[in-house]
């Protein structure tokens, strides 16, 4: 039934309907941002199981060198296998018809008529290959996608040395390839990185693997140990050439998408958590004025006879209608969020189907959520109403008892004038309410920084990594290791400036119980277009003897400068050193170890050989540089620096953008919903003061002045505050990026700081204004006759 | 408190009666004020002229809705009227915009209300130093309490002090500018009678003492007897004017 006192709470609620909507609006980021997250996670997390499990994806995964194909009987029956895949994988280089530079692509052997097996893949279109010539592969959606390639297409790679055209007979995705990235970059790149599947025979001949396999995926019984499974393939394959198996977790695609899932975690615990404190405290402040202002009006229901339990429920309607706009509002937003999430998502992960679900339970969560949070803010107030007695409503509330500020017992206060005191001493009289105020404006600018760091932080490795880290335009890979007179002939190649060769091989470090694979960089003694960089500056001499590792590496084995790692080389003869750690280099790219290509030599037992070189290259000559490239037998890939800084640049500057004008809207709606609360309640705790100063003959501009000092002293003592917890916000978000293999620099720009309090000051200063307006209307007679 | 009424107060003796000078401090002409609620036109002034001399005392007499606060509102420049004239020394108040008006109140009127109105978290002290700050040539907020008597307790807060006190604090702030006109709404309006009679008993003294033109509005007829001239208003109008032979002091006043 509609009763007289919903009626009162509807006629009050238009009163104060500005900032009941500013609190709404800070609820419903909350909510917004909670529902956001979850959901956009939950429907992550569950596309990923059911494709998982759907089409099979493994548990185990090994690269090999060669085995023969009568190892694959004992593979598959070592204790805890359920199940075992046997492939051929091969790195080729992609022609692509108008695109100067090589592509890179990974080609990898699907049984030659279908079969139920591991990793299977989705087909979008098309068919699956046939016996051809050319033959038929099917490629990766996203390359496809990337350039328009459609069944019965054709395009040309160089296959073991040998140019051959192959025919698209279909689109097809993979669990295995999610997050379709080549090892060792940051971002996917969908026009130079492509996934073939061929038929096994065909592949085979092509790489003289008849009766071989050199990459194997095995799935697990449940409750199979891993590590067993994984140190038995590692003893069965150790003498054709194994290099060391690895579970999902090890997986790229898998560890991207579950990093990714973890961030989002991350996400719907921190900044709902901000906005609902803030939510909390506004409605605090709001509801706690409110009663009193209508003391009188309590009293009045109370000696009519509703029950204090009536009264309470009053109040605590005011909070539940803001509390359930906010959590509508924030929901609907939350949803409309999620989706433009997913749509993103859907750019770089590629399921077959990714559909956004709202789960109700989310909601549900984010409304308990708000409602606590709204209760917490609101009880003492509530309380308050209920507890006054109706006779002591009816008599105004006592004057304030006011004392002078710490600061003033020092005998500063002649500094000040008398209007200077009445701000310093409103002030110091509510402290808890000013530090909120304060902690609030701190909140806005905070967030602020959130959204922006991260292009600090992208900049920063863009610079590092491209600019100042490395110095090349792109690394040649070879596709065996060669011996160094093919640097002479890169050399001479049309365009290219300067050579440096590298030798890279695959190991396994271990240090007590602890291994890691890892690939060992061995860098010319005068290397000057791979720099080894600290995060802090600085350039780390590679020593003649001994190697130097990451940190990340060197904190996965618990070792330091000094102690000896066992060195299990994985290739070729296999053998086994002991090196000493001679330092470390304290980088993000993850885990690294480097030493001098003749010390790494010496180790492998080896002549002076390279698995590939550094250049540089005249721009105005590139494309016949890779055009030539292209056609060289020893050349397996090229990675040119300048298409990946593209890459990064192209996806992330649209997200990151986007994902700062969230954060500008939410930055300003905290400052809003603070600021202009603070001012309103400052506006009705003053009103009579500042109507009684413009009797006696203060001006607008002064009385302005007042009201609009306390809120300017509470955001300016913000500010500085909100830098602070900005830049903890950030180590924070940081600190939740860091994986086990990739470190980020804690880093951010004056620039962000700048901006943040700039846009936070805007917001507040126009709350201010908008407020600062009401002044205007002040009724200067109605003082006259009105007391408190 | 008691201290202050007998040194500085000559209670015993019989006040005389201030005579006015003829120039007038402010001269309103055929004011009318017109509200308009909803539909319909309050008249709430319906022709009123009125003088006032410098050095006068006038206490303004009537019921609620006599319209004598409306008359008050209008010659301390917190409102104009509909139709009529007013002036005070250089100021034309009836065409008068918000800044006019602010800078009328500012330098040439003294607003004593009913419930003092004083800033709560501003001492005594402060309380008048916030008017004198803004104002040309004003007394020092010391001198302007020691006139009402509360030098000693200048640095108490609102909170700290009793109504009476209050009100001669909120009478200090009024006076220190020197204002042309002192206008007291309802000053004992909110205090018992012996506090009230010590609160009149200083404007009485500072209208003697500083020859400011000093309006008290009230409905307590009682009060009438310590003016130079009584103003009766009734619906608007004036409905009597009347010189009391005699000016009373407070304390021998009874309601």
């Amino acid at each position: 039934m509609f009763s007289t006192l919903h009626r009162k709470l509807l006629h009050d609620l238009w009163q104060m309907k500005s900032q009941a909507v500013a609190i709404s609006l800070v609820m419903g980021c909350g909510v917004a941002t909670f529902v956001m997250s979850v959901s956009t996670a939950v429907s992550m997390y569950q596309s990923q199981s059911h494709y998982y499990e759907e089409f099979r994806f493994a548990d185990v995964f090994l690269n090999l060198k060669r085995a023969p194909s009568t190892l694959v009987p004992q593979l598959a029956a070592v204790s805890g296998v359920a199940r075992m895949h046997a492939r051929v994988v091969a790195q080729v280089d992609i022609d692509v018809p108008g695109m100067i530079e090589p592509a890179q692509g990974s080609l990898i052997s699907i049984p030659d008529y279908y079969e139920r097996g591991l990793n299977e893949l989705h087909l979008r279109l098309g068919r699956y290959p046939e016996p051809a010539s050319p033959p038929e592969v099917l490629v990766h959606e996203s390359f496809a996608s990337a350039h328009h390639l459609r069944p019965g297409d054709s395009f040309h790679a160089v296959i073991n040395g040998k140019k051959q055209r192959l025919t698209v007979s279909g689109v097809a995705l993979s669990p295995e390839y999610i997050y379709p990235i080549r090892t060792g970059e940051l971002l996917p790149d969908d026009r130079r990185y492509c996934i073939i599947w061929m038929r096994r025979s065909e592949l085979e001949a092509s790489f003289d693997m008849k009766g071989a396999f050199n990459n194997a995926t095995f799935s697990l019984l449940p409750g199979a140990n891993a590590s067993a499974v994984l140190k038995a393939i590692d003893t069965l394959t150790a003498k054709y050439g194994g290099l060391g198996a690895f579970t999902r977790e090890d997986q790229v695609s898998h560890r991207f998408l579950s990093d990714e899932l973890s961030q989002l975690r991350a996400l719907a615990t921190i900044p709902p958590g901000i906005f609902l404190v803030v939510a909390a405290f506004l409605l605090n402040i709001v509801i706690s004025r409110l009663v009193r202002t209508q003391r009188e009006q309590i009293a009045a229901l109370k000696a009519f006879g509703y029950t204090n339990r009536k009264v309470a429920l009053h109040y605590l309607s005011f909070a539940a209608v803001i509390t359930v706009a906010g959590i509508i509002a924030g929901s609907a937003a939350g949803v409309w969020m999620g989706l433009g999430m997913t749509r993103i998502y859907v750019k770089f992960f590629r399921f077959p189907y990714f559909e956004y679900h709202l789960h109700p339970a989310v909601v549900t969560g984010a409304a308990l959520f708000a409602c606590a949070a709204a209760l917490v803010g609101v009880i003492t107030a509530v309380r308050d109403a209920a507890r006054l007695p109706p006779a002591e409503a009816m008599r105004p509330e006592p004057p304030a008892s006011y004392h002078p500020t710490f600061i003033e017992r020092f005998g500063v206060e002649t500094w000040f004038p008398q209007t200077a005191r009445m701000i310093f001493r409103q002030i110091e009289r509510q402290p808890v309410k000013a530090l909120f105020s304060v902690l609030g404006v701190a909140l806005a600018v905070a967030v602020m920084m959130l959204g922006s760091f991260s292009k600090d932080l992208l900049n920063f490795i863009l610079e590092f990594q491209f600019q100042r880290s490395q110095r090349q335009d792109a690394i040649i890979a070879f596709n065996e290791p060669s011996d160094s007179g093919v640097l002479n002939s890169l050399a001479s190649t049309t365009g290219i400036r300067k050579v440096e060769g590298f030798r890279s091989v695959s190991t396994r470090l271990r240090y007590e119980y602890r291994t890691h694979l890892v690939c060992l960089m061995g860098l010319q003694d005068d290397h000057s277009l791979f720099q080894l960089l600290n995060i802090k500056g600085g350039a780390v001499e590679l020593p003649r003897e001994g190697m130097i590792i990451s940190q990340s590496l060197a904190k996965i084995l618990r070792v330091q400068t000094g102690d000896i790692l066992d060195v299990d080389v994985l290739e070729q003869d296999r053998p086994r050193h002991k090196i000493r750690i001679s330092g470390t280099i304290d980088d993000f790219s993850g885990t690294s170890a480097y030493m001098t290509v003749q010390a790494l030599n010496r180790a492998m037992k080896e002549g002076r050989v390279l698995s590939g070189a550094f250049v540089t290259i005249d721009g105005a000559m590139a494309a016949q540089t890779y055009k030539e490239l292209k056609n060289m037998p020893r050349v397996a890939g090229v990675n040119i620096k300048r298409a990946a800084i593209e890459t990064f640049n192209r996806t992330m500057s649209e997200n990151l953008l986007r994902l700062r004008i969230f954060n500008i809207g939410f930055a300003c709606i905290i400052a809003f919903g603070v600021v202009y609360n603070a001012a309103r309640i400052a506006l009705s705790e003053r009103s009579r003061d500042l109507a009684t100063l413009r009797v006696l003959g203060f001006n607008r501009r002064e009385i302005s002045r007042i009201l609009l000092g306390e809120i300017g002293a509470l955001i300016l003592a913000g500010l500085p505050v909100g830098m602070f917890i900005g830049y903890g916000f950030v180590a924070v978000a940081i600190e939740a990026l860091q994986t086990r293999t990739q470190r980020f620099p804690l880093i951010v720009e004056p620039h962000t700081f700048a901006v943040a309090v700039v846009v936070v000051l805007t917001a507040a200063v126009i709350s201010s204004l908008v407020v600062r307006r009401r002044l205007d209307h002040l009724d200067l007679m109605q003082v006259l006759k009105s007391r408190e | 408190m008691m201290s202050f009424t007998t040194a500085r107060l000559d209670a015993g003796a019989e006040l005389k009666t201030s005579i006015a000078a003829d120039v007038p401090v402010l001269q309103a002409q055929a004011l009318t004020k017109v509200y308009h609620m909803g539909e319909v036109d309050v008249w709430a002034l319906r022709g009123v002229d009125f003088d006032l001399f410098e050095g006068e005392f006038i206490v303004l007499l009537g019921p609620s809705g006599s319209g004598k606060s409306t008359l008050l509102n209008i010659l301390g420049g917190l409102d104009v009227p509909t139709t009529g004239k007013v002036h005070c020394r250089d100021h034309d108040l009836s065409v008068a915009d918000d800044d006019a008006l602010t800078s009328y109140r500012r330098e040439h009127v003294g607003f004593v209300f009913q419930f003092y109105n004083l800033v709560p978290s501003l001492t005594a002290r402060e309380n008048v130093a916030l008017v004198t700050e803004i104002s040309e040539n004003p007394m020092s907020p010391d001198e302007a309490l020691d006139i009402v008597g509360l030098g000693e307790r200048k640095n108490h807060f609102p909170s700290q002090l009793s109504g009476g006190e209050q009100q001669r604090v909120a009478i200090a702030r009024a006076i220190s500018k020197r204002p042309d006109i002192l206008l007291c709404d309802e000053p004992t309006g909110a205090l018992d009678v012996t506090t009230g009679v010590l609160v009149l008993e200083v404007i009485a003294r500072i209208n003697r003492e500083l020859r400011t033109t000093t309006v008290v509005i009230t409905h307590n007829a009682a009060i009438a007897s310590m003016a130079d001239r009584v103003i009766s208003m009734s619906g608007g109008l004036i409905t009597s004017v009347q010189r009391p032979p005699v000016r009373m002091s407070p304390r021998d006043i009874h309601w």
